[in-house]
């Protein structure tokens, strides 16, 4: 594996081996040294054209725990009014002799586009509106935690699927984990050709969560809704759509007594999600964020520990 | 001088020899002989290209192009007249600017530039720009557009329609609601726009401005041309509206007849393009209202750009691909070698038509005596790999670098006056 | 490095495996490594009973023998050492020179390793390099008394200044040779074979 762009990248056993190195590279956390030594002498740069202090501080203890020296450049601010090229901007970063790239752009497939310029590793660490494949996979490995194998398991995404990338990633690593997926969103939240995706669909929350409309739930992931939407015509007011689509008590009583809750962060309470959601025994939101550090160790290990040409090579099974 | 170009098909046509003196075709027939000759066996003979839309960018972005080098450009893709578009910075909404570019164009002297004015001031879409004063000066525009931007406000789309009458000038409408599609849309809205997560650019952003632009045309008895026709519906509504005795035409690009949305999967910015390309049925739609006569023109587009505005996130970089020096070829592909049209159709849809509509005098006339020596000579078996480090454009945005296009200009005649030779600039060209 | 394809061994119908320790021979070995450990280092601690040495399987088949090891302890001397298991892939020094390695697991004994008597247990004693990784990895756990090491088989060849304290079988080898040992625990069946690889390897672990 050269690069990590999409969710979509990942075949059944390479998310899987992911998933399992997170599992000892979490076991890791709970020891008083926390270091490791693999990537010693490599050095990561979290290149970020958007701020994102959890994502960020995420790939940054993990690239450290692995002893990689981890640099932060915020390119916030359009480089179009700065008069720099994307191009000029990454390859000027590149020349410093780095080793892996981790980027959160603000533009969708900028960080494909990119990947295509640099010859070091390339980890999208959010790409506009498209995809968000490491908090994908911190998803499964929670929900994984939680459930155990994945295949047949369904898992009901709530919220701005249009605009979310968690969104696009999860359907993706999902249906390749074996998950069934079902997306609930006003239609003017459902992105367009989303017919064509590996998942079902509704437009009622209720419906959904009881089970009714598309079988039995295991597990529901809240996204996040901006506040913004609502001038852009998408919904009409947040009392609207917290009655519509948000995670209130009553319908956390309609999920199964096992079926955990997910949200990326950050969270609108009282909006897509109540407190009694947020914080009560199913919501997992926490461990979402401690299994973010485990699973960027396992994907920058992947990505940075092997021979500089065995990306494409097959591992060694020693 | 005099110039005989022996043995080529006019039209595609039988062969015969012309005669080119003085600027005009000065005899059509056989064993004729001049100064020069050029040797046409095999080739076809064509009525000058004359494009409706081309962005030479001068004044302003002189590094993406000038009006010397995208004259060049449009000669060497077989045009003798070019109609250049208004959002230059500054805008062409006075007289100065147009006779401006005009001059820049007389002066350069590849092909006629035809200045197209501003129809709203600074393309603001609020007020008139000096419409009739850009119409009265030297450089007699008769084509008004605001083109980049919608003329979105109905009221001054009638306005605009109305004004232009004493001048038989028409009113090029960019076809794009604001507030369906912004500035931010960038990817036809469907399956690819949504699984790239893409601003979409919906087919009824471009539909519906169409729709209400013809019923303003026919309210106020203008005339209405529509840029870049994107999507089968707007064909539909074109139709529907010539049917009704509307005066309305409309045009298509090169690349709108070829390229459909997938390409864009992997986010390469050179197929950033506005109106966004669209899925294979639109394709199909636009190819069929070509052929059969409800969209009039071929129109480029050609839209450079330097490299650092499109060394951007695909959503930040800026719209648009060249055009001019491979629209015979991929018209010649999604077209003649289709079926769809032969040589006579060509000349129709990229010269006589286009002229009517612009107005362009001397342009787009039949291949006889008498007429004005504008003319194409095009290798219809030849072809054209597509090198952008060798075009004469100052940009590189070609969706087609690498591609081996049908069909290849050999020679290009303005006014009697080789500007193309063997395929390549004339460098020596004598009055 | 381009290339660290390795042959594919195929027990036992591989005609170029020689078979040096039979399932019998295994046992035996484990009987005496276990009785040798009693001997030099599971003394009772004042406090009573309870001995202050850890075994620390290397997986993959460093596990089951200390497992087998904390076995036949108990049945010699009726005394329980915690057993556990130290993934060393992380320390490595070669991850860089082969494709990336999966992690095996790592599980502290109970009551951890700090001022404990570690014992490393592994298969196969080649380079020394596993044990130098090995010994990196246990200081990230904690601090030990001492740390010892129990092979199951020494194939000489070292390249670090590094001894075993318990060694199950000498047996002499060349560079070219592989030693492949199989337990129940992880292959079906207890044997010790002796491979002649088709291509030489660089440093087997």
């Amino acid at each position: 594996m050269k690069h990590l762009l999409s969710a979509g990248d990942l075949d059944r056993d390479e998310a899987l081996a992911i998933l399992d190195t997170a599992t000892q590279m979490h076991a890791i956390q709970t020891r008083e040294v926390k270091k490791l030594p693999p990537l010693r002498g490599r050095t990561i740069v979290n290149l970020f054209f958007e701020d994102s202090t959890r994502t960020r501080s995420s790939f940054e203890i993990a690239g450290k725990w692995l002893s990689a020296d981890v640099i932060n450049v915020s390119a916030k601010g359009s480089s179009v009014s700065k008069g720099e090229s994307l191009r000029d901007t990454v390859l000027t970063v590149a020349a410093m002799g780095v080793d892996a790239l981790v980027v959160r752009h603000h533009a969708s497939g900028a960080v494909q586009q990119l990947a295509g310029w640099v010859d070091c590793h390339v980890v999208n660490a959010g790409d506009g509106t498209h995809e968000h494949p490491t908090q994908a996979l911190l998803d499964a490995y929670t929900l994984r935690s939680r459930l155990g194998d994945l295949a047949d398991r369904h898992v009901v995404i709530v919220g701005d699927v249009t605009h979310s990338r968690v969104a696009r990633s999860n359907v993706l690593l999902l249906n390749t984990l074996g998950a069934r997926v079902t997306l609930v969103a006003p239609p003017t939240l459902m992105p367009s050709g989303v017919a064509s995706w590996p998942c079902t669909t509704s437009w009622d929350l209720d419906a959904t969560l009881s089970g009714k409309e598309h079988g039995d739930v295991d597990a529901v992931m809240m996204l996040r809704v901006q506040r913004e939407r609502m001038s852009g015509g998408y919904f009409p007011t947040e009392r609207e759509y917290a009655i519509g689509y948000g995670l209130s008590p009553r319908r956390l009583d309609l999920l199964a007594e096992h079926a955990p809750v997910l949200h990326p962060g950050p969270m609108n309470r009282g909006l897509e999600i109540s407190s009694a959601a947020a914080d009560g025994l199913r919501s997992m939101v926490l461990d979402q964020v401690q299994a973010g550090v485990a699973v960027r160790m396992a994907v920058l290990y992947r990505l940075l520990s092997g021979a500089a040409d065995s990306s494409t090579g097959s591992e060694v099974t020693v | 001088m005099s110039i005989v170009i022996k043995g080529a098909a006019p039209l595609g046509g039988a062969p015969v020899d012309v005669l080119v003196d003085g600027g005009v075709i000065a005899e059509v027939g056989t064993n004729l002989s001049g100064d020069q000759t050029i040797d046409g066996t095999g080739l076809v003979l064509l009525p000058g290209f004359v494009d409706l839309h081309t962005h030479l960018r001068e004044p302003g972005r002189e590094d993406a192009e000038t009006i010397a080098t995208g004259s060049a450009a449009a000669a060497l893709g077989g045009f003798t007249a070019v109609h250049a578009m208004a959002n230059t910075n500054p805008v062409a909404d006075t007289a100065e600017i147009v006779e401006q570019v005009a001059r820049l164009g007389a002066a350069a002297g590849l092909v006629d530039v035809r200045p197209v004015g501003a129809v709203s001031h600074g393309l603001a879409g609020e007020t008139l720009a000096e419409i009739g004063n850009m119409a009265r000066s030297a450089a007699a525009v008769r084509v008004f557009s605001d083109d980049g931007t919608c003329v979105h406000d109905a009221r001054l789309m009638r306005r605009a329609l109305e004004y232009v009458k004493p001048f038989d000038a028409v009113i090029a409408q960019h076809a794009q609601d604001p507030r369906l599609a912004d500035h931010s849309a960038c990817a036809h809205e469907g399956p690819v726009s949504g699984r790239l997560g893409l601003p979409g650019w919906p087919a009824v952003a471009e539909e519906s401005i169409i729709a209400r632009d013809v019923m303003l045309a026919e309210h106020t008895g203008s005339r209405l041309h529509i840029c870049h026709v994107s999507t089968g519906g707007s064909v539909e509504v074109i139709r529907w509206a010539k049917s009704r005795g509307i005066d309305v035409t409309a045009e298509v690009t090169p690349h709108h007849l070829l390229l459909t949305v997938d390409l864009i999967t992997g986010y390469d910015p050179v197929y950033k393009v506005n109106p966004p390309l669209r899925p294979a049925a639109d394709v199909e739609a636009l190819r069929a209202g070509l052929a059969d006569g409800t969209i009039d023109a071929v129109a480029t587009d050609h839209a450079p750009h330097a490299s650092h505005d499109k060394d951007h996130a695909f959503g930040e970089a800026a719209f648009g691909m060249l055009g001019l020096e491979t629209a015979l070829g991929v018209v010649a592909e999604a077209m003649v070698n289709t079926g769809l049209l032969d040589w006579a159709g060509v000349a129709d849809r990229m010269s006589v038509r286009p002229a009517v509509i612009g107005r362009v005098a001397g342009h787009g006339r039949p291949i006889a005596a008498g007429q004005p020596a504008n003319l194409t000579l095009i290798d219809p078996s030849g072809s054209l790999l597509v090198d952008p480090a060798a075009q004469a454009s100052l940009s590189r945005n070609t969706p087609f670098a690498g591609h081996t296009l049908p069909t290849r200009v050999v020679a290009t005649l303005l006014r009697g006056r080789p500007t193309v030779l063997d395929s390549g600039l004339a460098e020596a060209v004598s009055a | 490095m381009t290339s660290h394809a390795r042959t594919p061994v195929s027990g036992s119908s591989d005609p170029t495996a020689a078979t040096v320790l039979a399932a019998a021979d295994v046992a035996r070995i484990v009987d005496r490594m276990a009785h040798q450990i009693i001997e030099n280092i599971a003394r009772p601690t004042a406090a009573g009973g309870s001995f202050e040495a850890v075994l620390l399987g290397i997986p993959t088949r460093g596990v089951p023998l200390a497992h087998r090891l904390a076995s036949r302890i108990a049945v010699f001397a009726d005394v329980h050492l915690p057993v556990g298991s130290l993934d060393i892939t992380l320390y490595r020094d070669d991850l860089r020179l082969r494709g990336v390695r999966p992690l095996g697991e790592t599980i502290e004994p109970e009551g951890g390793v700090t001022g404990k008597t570690v014992i490393l247990v592994d298969d196969v004693f080649y380079s020394g390099r596993s044990t130098r990784a090995a010994l990196d990895a246990v200081a990230d756990l904690g601090r030990p008394r001492a740390v010892q090491l129990a092979v199951l088989v020494d194939r000489g060849h070292r390249e670090l200044p590094i001894r075993a304290d318990y060694v199950g079988k000498n047996i002499p080898t060349s560079p070219s040779q592989r030693v492949r040992v199989s337990l129940a625990e992880t292959d079906g069946s207890d044997s010790v074979h002796l491979v002649e690889a088709a291509t030489t390897e660089e440093g087997e672990l």
